[in-house]
């Protein structure tokens, strides 16, 4: 790195990698992100000249305050924490699957057709039918952009983005087409399931908070403690050594993205089930995006996501109830959740890197 | 003949968002950087334009404002992926929620503070915004209608895009910056100032998309604030770039195209075919192209190679 010395122009300051940090360490320099980032979300509150502690407050109290407040945070963290796990999947292995949203739609869709046209099924096998259809919808609909990448290379990402629009547009048909409700007079919508096709609550919440807690479990198991979470992390890391090594990666791909999927199906048959009772065009309403946040804010741990989950959940009851009380729209929850994965991210390049000034670059030491 | 001319002025008029949205993520693309926040920049764009134009009564200012928001927003995650390496698809997405959650939240604060309960465009700006007619040109049949009766936006779109074409293909700076998205490391050896560059495109597109989004609010809902304005055409302009094989004078192209295929259902005999199916065609077009351009390898796309993935000198 002599190359320098014909030009003057060396940068004040220049990015080296550091060592890693301790687990400690990190977990300070993300609370401190945290922290700053709910600085930055009251100067925010401030500027617009309402009071940052009494908003906050307010989310908080709105979150907990009754018994009822706080059945419907959960029911918000259900769909947020199974979707993230989905993402969880296909990020482990470094494969962009952004289409949480179509994979959770589909996912309803499947488990819808049961609901509505077998809703005269015993109670607990329609259910049964309806989780396997929603895995299989939202399984088969993450497969479809794993086909693609591993025959063509096509871009993930992309691809996955344009499934969520073509999903949502496939219910968008069946509402006004052949499943429109005959009975609801202009409006197309799809009929309100029968009693005995919605998910029963327990505790006060749907049901879908225990398949939650399983999943959680699931998936931390599985990437943790199973030959094919392995492969799965080594595909991540090196499609390269992964062949090496004798992984098939073709195969680990198709499999992990069908899992990856079918969790967001059953996140949407859940959703379609348990919450709406129905099926409709808001059924995933950004969920899928928002869990993807989720997900990487907690660096792909399924207990943290859990948690983080929770959390927005809080965010988003608590910031209807600022809505009613303020007369502040909910999107509040959106900014504070973009103001905190800024920090987070920004946090995360000094976990691994450090500025090094101008003196210490001359002696072009590594870290 | 009348109706088809319909048909094409609409899908000039419906594509022009996408046409500044598009051209904005070519721009950020072009140095490697996949931004997923196009829909939140517009989404901010289209608050800042809008208000501005409220409170000042000047479209000139409003389109500065909306430039300057898309600048704003686009620093963030310029900040965060260039200096800060951080994910560039989390960071994106970050930058949509938050965009569009600002934008909204925005909205509803001035709503809660006029004294009508709505907002609407003073008619000064409304009237700036009304087609551009000039004497003579657009009072000719045809191509009068076709080429002479949009709103200033319109034209102000396709100077931009062929502004951007000019500027990447047609200079050297350009050249250079085309290397930056093919392999940074290659271009940083030939001293070409790679996270310079980068700052400049993805800030510059990124006002880019903010001019497109002020057209989401002050055109589209007919000079009233509605909330989600923008309303995913963020992802169709990132979509779109893909179609345009990353030349901007060929989004010009496509996004007409596509705004034919958002206001076709418009023009069709009701009934053959499901509205949804229309609706859907834009995404469903765009991945057959995706999967087309890669089953044809590396010969036919004209993606920049290093896309997605961050720039660290030492590991070079």
């Amino acid at each position: 790195m002599n190359q320098n010395k014909t030009t003057s122009r060396e940068p004040l300051f220049h990015v080296v990698k550091r060592p890693e940090r301790s687990g400690r360490q990190m977990l300070l320099f993300r609370l401190g992100a945290v922290a700053l980032s709910i600085l930055a979300g009251g100067l925010f509150i401030l500027a617009i000249g309402y009071n940052p502690i009494e908003i906050y407050g307010t989310i908080l109290n709105g979150a907990f305050r009754s018994k009822i407040a706080v059945q419907s945070t959960i029911k918000i963290t259900i769909p947020l924490c199974i979707s993230a796990l989905g993402a969880t999947l296909a990020f482990k292995m470094k494969f962009w699957n952004i289409g949480g949203e179509g994979q959770i739609i589909m996912g309803g869709v499947f488990a819808t057709y049961f609901a509505l046209f077998h809703d005269d099924w015993p109670h607990l096998p329609l259910m049964i039918v309806c989780f396997l259809a929603g895995l299989i919808g939202g399984g088969l609909w993450g497969l479809i952009p794993a086909l693609f990448k591993v025959k063509w290379n096509t871009n993930e990402t992309l691809l996955t983005l344009m499934l969520n629009y073509i999903a949502l547009y496939i219910i968008s048909w069946l509402q006004n087409g052949p499943w429109r409700d005959p009975t609801a007079n202009g409006f197309p919508k799809i009929a309100a399931f029968a009693k005995n096709a919605v998910l029963g609550k327990v505790l006060g919440v749907q049901a879908g908070w225990i398949v939650m807690l399983v999943l959680t479990v699931l998936v931390w198991v599985y990437l943790k403690f199973t030959k094919q979470g392995y492969e799965v992390a080594v595909v991540g890391e090196s499609q390269d050594t992964a062949r090496y090594a004798g992984i098939h990666v073709k195969k680990v791909i198709l499999r992990t993205m069908f899992l990856s999927g079918a969790i967001g199906g059953v996140c949407g048959m859940l959703q379609a089930c348990g919450t709406d009772a129905t099926l409709s065009t808001g059924i995933a309403g950004g969920v899928g995006f928002t869990a993807i946040i989720v997900a990487w804010l907690c660096q792909l741990n399924p207990g943290m996501i859990l948690v983080v989950s929770f959390l927005f959940g809080v965010l988003e009851k608590g910031s209807g109830v600022v809505q009613s009380s303020y007369g502040l729209s909910t999107d509040c929850a959106a900014v504070l959740q973009g103001i905190i994965l800024f920090f987070i991210l920004a946090s995360e390049f000094f976990v691994r890197y450090a500025f090094a000034g101008r003196s210490s670059a001359k002696g072009g030491k590594k870290a | 003949m009348s109706l088809f001319l319909k048909f094409l002025v609409a899908a000039v008029a419906a594509g022009t968002p996408l046409l500044f949205g598009t051209v904005g993520e070519i721009l950020n693309e072009k140095v490697g950087h996949l931004n997923l926040g196009v829909e939140g920049m517009m989404a901010l764009g289209a608050c800042a334009g809008f208000m501005t134009a409220y409170l000042t009564d000047s479209l000139a200012l409003a389109l500065l404002a909306s430039f300057a928001a898309g600048v704003l927003a686009s620093l963030i995650y310029a900040v965060l992926t260039v200096t800060f390496l951080a994910n560039q698809n989390v960071a994106g997405l970050t930058l949509t929620i938050f965009g569009t959650g600002l934008s909204n939240f925005i909205g509803v604060y001035m709503i809660s503070r006029s004294a009508e309960g709505t907002l609407k465009l003073p008619a000064k700006v409304t009237a700036a915004l009304a087609a551009v007619h000039i004497p003579g040109l657009s009072d000719a049949p045809v191509v009068g209608e076709l080429l002479f009766s949009y709103n200033v936006f319109v034209y102000l779109g396709v100077a931009v895009a062929l502004a951007a074409g000019w500027y990447l293909y047609g200079t050297k700076t350009g050249l250079n910056v085309q290397a930056i998205g093919e392999n940074p490391g290659a271009a940083d050896a030939a001293s070409i100032p790679v996270n310079k560059f980068k700052y400049i495109n993805l800030l510059l597109g990124g006002g880019i998309c903010g001019i497109g989004g002020a057209y989401c609010s002050m055109i589209i809902n007919g000079g009233v604030w509605l909330s989600d304005s923008v309303g995913g055409l963020g992802w169709i302009a990132v979509a779109l770039v893909i179609f345009a094989a990353w030349k901007p004078q060929l989004a010009i192209l496509g996004s007409f195209v596509f705004g034919g295929l958002r206001v076709l259902k418009y023009y069709v005999p009701t009934g053959a075919v499901p509205i949804a199916f229309f609706d859907m065609l834009p995404f469903l077009m765009t991945a057959l192209v995706l999967i087309v351009t890669s089953m044809r390898g590396s010969k036919g796309s004209h993606i920049p190679a290093s896309l997605g993935v961050n720039y660290f000198r030492e590991d070079r």
